[in-house]
């Protein structure tokens, strides 16, 4: 029972009043200076939009931004995860398989994101005359879903690869140690009431149903 | 070409030093055997390799998988049915491979089962009580030729070796309160008593009294106190750290290879370990009836040979299989015609979950968990421990409450509905995350006729040998007993009474999913039996076509278990190696003829 839990919540997103409809053009800006190594220029203003989407700062509860989600990102795409090191990528490739045979693409996480992005811009341009960093955020969310559900057809990484690429890291950043360069500040365990690396409940065992009252700690971080 | 360096003949090589590598290198150099185990991966230990607070890092190991197997240069391709191509596993999802010495055995969850007696007798069983013909045609199953009493003492052994924490259930015949009714005659009680139940572990305590069932504690190789196993190894009370299956144990706590028997192999003279050893291949003399030695690839990438007397093959299961067929040792199962055996009878595990999510006042503090420790079970629907006839179906499920960590990443719950980005999951992951609980059901799955393993036309590993294939796809009797499984586990949430419950549950038309985890309990392939028609291994884990090999591991199971397989396949393990100790290596050859 090596249990991963299965894939609650993931369900696909349909209800357009479950997300701001607010007619503010998407601002992300990282809220501290950090300078991608892997990311261009518009690939970087690209991610710094779609994960400000994908975890907003609006309302409460810390957003994708303020939790260093796009420093984790770039930092990823220069680690051996980045450079497909750790998948089988040989081929030949099958992307006709069924779903449920899992991923059958050829590409690493920074061909995704590379091809990826430079096909979604090219997509935005086309429908709403500009990249999508520049929508409006009600428009950037419609675009997203559009990827997710593959409604929009890329002409190298299926819309839903790219898509499933930036939701899966964005969340990993959100929820990871901060010394991997998202979760700053451990915002985001903050945000759940998650104790991070606290690793040790030996008098908490004993208190069943009763609030665990210590902040989190990190890896890295002080631990008091 | 170059050919492969010759080394010096030894008495004994082991392929794969995990768990049953460990057990035979410890009976084999007691006997005073010269031994080399080879392992694929890296050498690990708890020091550096398993230290906190760097192990404390679900991104590292629960999720990017730093210890497990690397995909890159191996992996095994899948396909449903037979006349589908094949494509490669390329990430994780479904099952976990382990590398490095201790194999899984490191970052397992310690679950620590026996199979109750009648798994190992289950066609008779299943025959006896409701007639052959409520066995389908297609299905493959057969008898252990072993019984629980005779692994009995083996399996009392290995709970020893690992400081497992429990109740027990049936003492010598006697049922005793508050352990597992339904388990085999055991010869003792656990070595150590289990750790308080976790919150959701005590409600699911109280729901199932009420609806009649007898819950126990999770038999758990997590040593609940400060423990000195019998080779004197010494193991640290478990403080439920959430950092425990995917994760090595930083506390000394959690059973492995590292923390149980390697530390009296370590600095033996008559064992050497070589790490990053790949090997690839057991050579054969002129007869094919003989074991010669292995050929391997060692951590500098030069081939090498490595002559031994007796070969152990102790790999993972898929990985036992594989070098069979790439040794060419026995004949390649053929779902056609049913003939042959290596590859055959593979089986697997289909599990369900329901969450259950309560109200904010309830405060189940999903992260105090351990991959056993803590966690609650009832086994009254598992095995053969109901009457099946009415249900149209063979084999069961545990049904268990356990969170093993809360880590938000990759066990984050939400209820069904919840959209999977932007404001609304953003809301809803603080709404639920401290309030909700798992439960789960992980269930037998029998073998089959068209279910095998065999070696992929087309795709190569990183030396060019090609992958093993699996052909695997979910069979009706697993849906209807899944079904059934998780209709119980359904009626258990509403009795905890949450504010709203949700079951996945594989049905009818859902096809094998190999991108969400289930099970690493992997079986069969190089199954056990009473004849070399109808196996690869005798009793004693002994190839009936080259008797100086013996081949441990789940790959021995005829067909998979309800329970996790560490329990079975040490005992298995055990029950072998005291043969091989008593007998064979007295005087070598076949144990049982054939």
């Amino acid at each position: 029972m090596d249990r991963r839990r299965f894939l609650f919540g993931a369900a696909p997103v349909g209800l357009a009043t479950l997300v701001s409809a607010g007619c503010a053009r998407g601002t992300a800006t990282q809220s501290h200076s950090y300078a991608p190594t892997y990311f261009r220029p518009p690939e970087w203003e690209f991610v710094l939009a779609a994960v400000s989407r994908l975890i907003p700062a609006d309302g409460p509860g810390p957003g994708a931004i303020e939790a260093g989600v796009p420093e984790f990102i770039d930092r990823q795409m220069e680690l051996p995860y980045g450079h497909g090191s750790y998948f089988y990528l040989k081929g030949p490739f099958h992307p006709e398989s069924p779903v449920t045979l899992g991923y059958q693409l050829r590409y690493t996480p920074r061909e995704i994101y590379r091809l990826g992005i430079e096909a979604a811009n090219a997509a935005a341009r086309a429908s709403h005359g500009m990249e999508f960093a520049r929508l409006e955020a009600a428009r950037q969310d419609e675009f997203l879903e559009s990827l997710q559900k593959g409604q929009l057809v890329l002409p190298t990484v299926p819309a839903p690869g790219l898509f499933g690429q930036l939701l899966e890291n964005t969340k990993e950043g959100y929820f990871s140690d901060p010394i991997h360069g998202g979760n700053r500040d451990m915002v985001a365990w903050n945000w759940i009431g998650f104790p991070g690396a606290r690793a040790d409940f030996t008098d908490w065992i004993d208190q069943p149903g009763v609030k665990y009252p210590y902040a989190p700690v990190s890896i890295g971080g002080p631990r008091t | 070409m170059t050919s492969p360096r010759r080394l010096k003949s030894v008495d004994a090589v082991i392929i794969g030093y995990g768990w049953t590598g460990a057990i035979l290198a410890k009976t084999l150099t007691d006997a005073g055997l010269s031994v080399v185990a080879l392992e694929r991966g890296p050498a690990r230990d708890t020091s550096p390799d398993f230290e906190f607070p760097r192990i404390a890092d679900e991104l590292k190991h629960a999720i990017r998988g730093d210890l497990w197997q690397p995909l890159a240069n191996e992996t095994v391709t899948i396909r449903h049915g037979l006349n589908d191509v094949a494509v490669p596993y390329r990430k994780y999802g479904s099952f976990v491979l382990g590398n490095g010495v201790g194999g899984a055995g490191v970052h397992w969850n310690g679950q620590l089962w026996r199979a109750s007696p009648e798994d190992l007798s289950l066609r008779s069983r299943i025959e006896q009580r409701y007639g052959k013909k409520f066995i389908p045609p297609e299905m493959t199953i057969q008898d252990y030729p072993v019984t629980f009493g005779e692994l009995e003492p083996h399996f009392d052994h290995f709970e020893k070796v690992c400081g497992v924490s429990g109740t027990a259930g049936n003492l010598r015949g006697q049922i005793k309160p508050g352990g597992n009714p339904f388990e085999g005659p055991r010869s003792d009680e656990f070595p150590t008593p289990p750790l308080p139940g976790i919150f959701s572990a005590q409600l699911f305590e109280k729901a199932t009294a009420e609806l009649g069932y007898k819950s126990f504690p999770t038999p758990a190789a997590n040593s609940s106190i400060a423990y000195t196993n019998p080779y004197g190894v010494r193991l640290g009370p478990c403080n439920l750290c959430g950092f425990c299956e995917r994760f090595g144990c930083f506390l000394y706590s959690k059973a492995s290879p590292q923390t149980t028997i390697l530390p009296i192999l370590n600095g033996r003279s008559n064992l050497e370990v070589r790490t990053n050893s790949y090997v690839t291949r057991i050579l054969l003399d002129n007869t094919g009836k003989t074991a010669t030695g292995v050929l391997y690839v060692d951590d500098s990438g030069r081939e090498v040979e490595q002559p031994a007397s007796l070969v152990v093959l102790s790999a993972f299961q898929m990985h036992n299989v594989r070098l069979l067929l790439l040794s060419k040792i026995g004949a390649p199962y053929d779902p056609a015609s049913g003939k042959g055996v290596v590859g055959k009878n593979y089986a697997y595990q289909m599990c369900a979950e329901t969450a259950a999510y309560f109200s904010e006042d309830v405060e189940i503090n999903p992260f105090i968990g351990a991959g056993a420790a803590g966690q609650r079970v009832i086994d009254e629907f598992n095995s053969d421990h109901f009457d099946h006839s009415q249900l149209g179906f063979i084999g069961g499920s545990l049904i268990y409450a356990g969170a093993t960590g809360g880590r938000p990443i990759d066990q984050m719950m939400v209820p069904p509905g919840t959209p999977s980005w932007g404001a609304g999951w953003k809301a809803a992951i603080r709404k639920h995350y401290r309030h909700s609980a798992p439960l789960g059901t992980q269930g037998s799955v029998m073998s089959y006729q068209d279910r095998y393993l065999s070696l992929d036309p087309t795709y190569t590993d990183g030396h060019g040998l090609p992958l093993l294939r699996m052909t695997f796809d979910w069979h009706a009797n697993e849906y209807k007993m899944a079904a059934y499984s998780a209709s119980k586990m359904e009626e258990i949430v509403r009795a905890m009474k949450p504010d709203k419950q949700a079951t996945i549950l594989m049905r009818p038309g859902n096809p094998y999913d190999v991108r969400i985890y289930q099970s690493t309990h992997t079986t069969g392939g190089a199954i056990m039996g009473t004849n070399p028609s109808n196996s690869v291994i005798n009793r004693y884990s002994q190839s009936w076509d080259v008797p100086n090999l013996f081949v441990y591991g789940a790959s021995a199971f005829p067909q998979n278990i309800g329970y996790n397989p560490t329990g079975l396949l040490a005992g298995l393990a055990y029950f072998s190696a005291d043969k091989l100790r008593g007998a064979y290596l007295k005087s070598p050859g076949p144990l049982i003829s054939s």
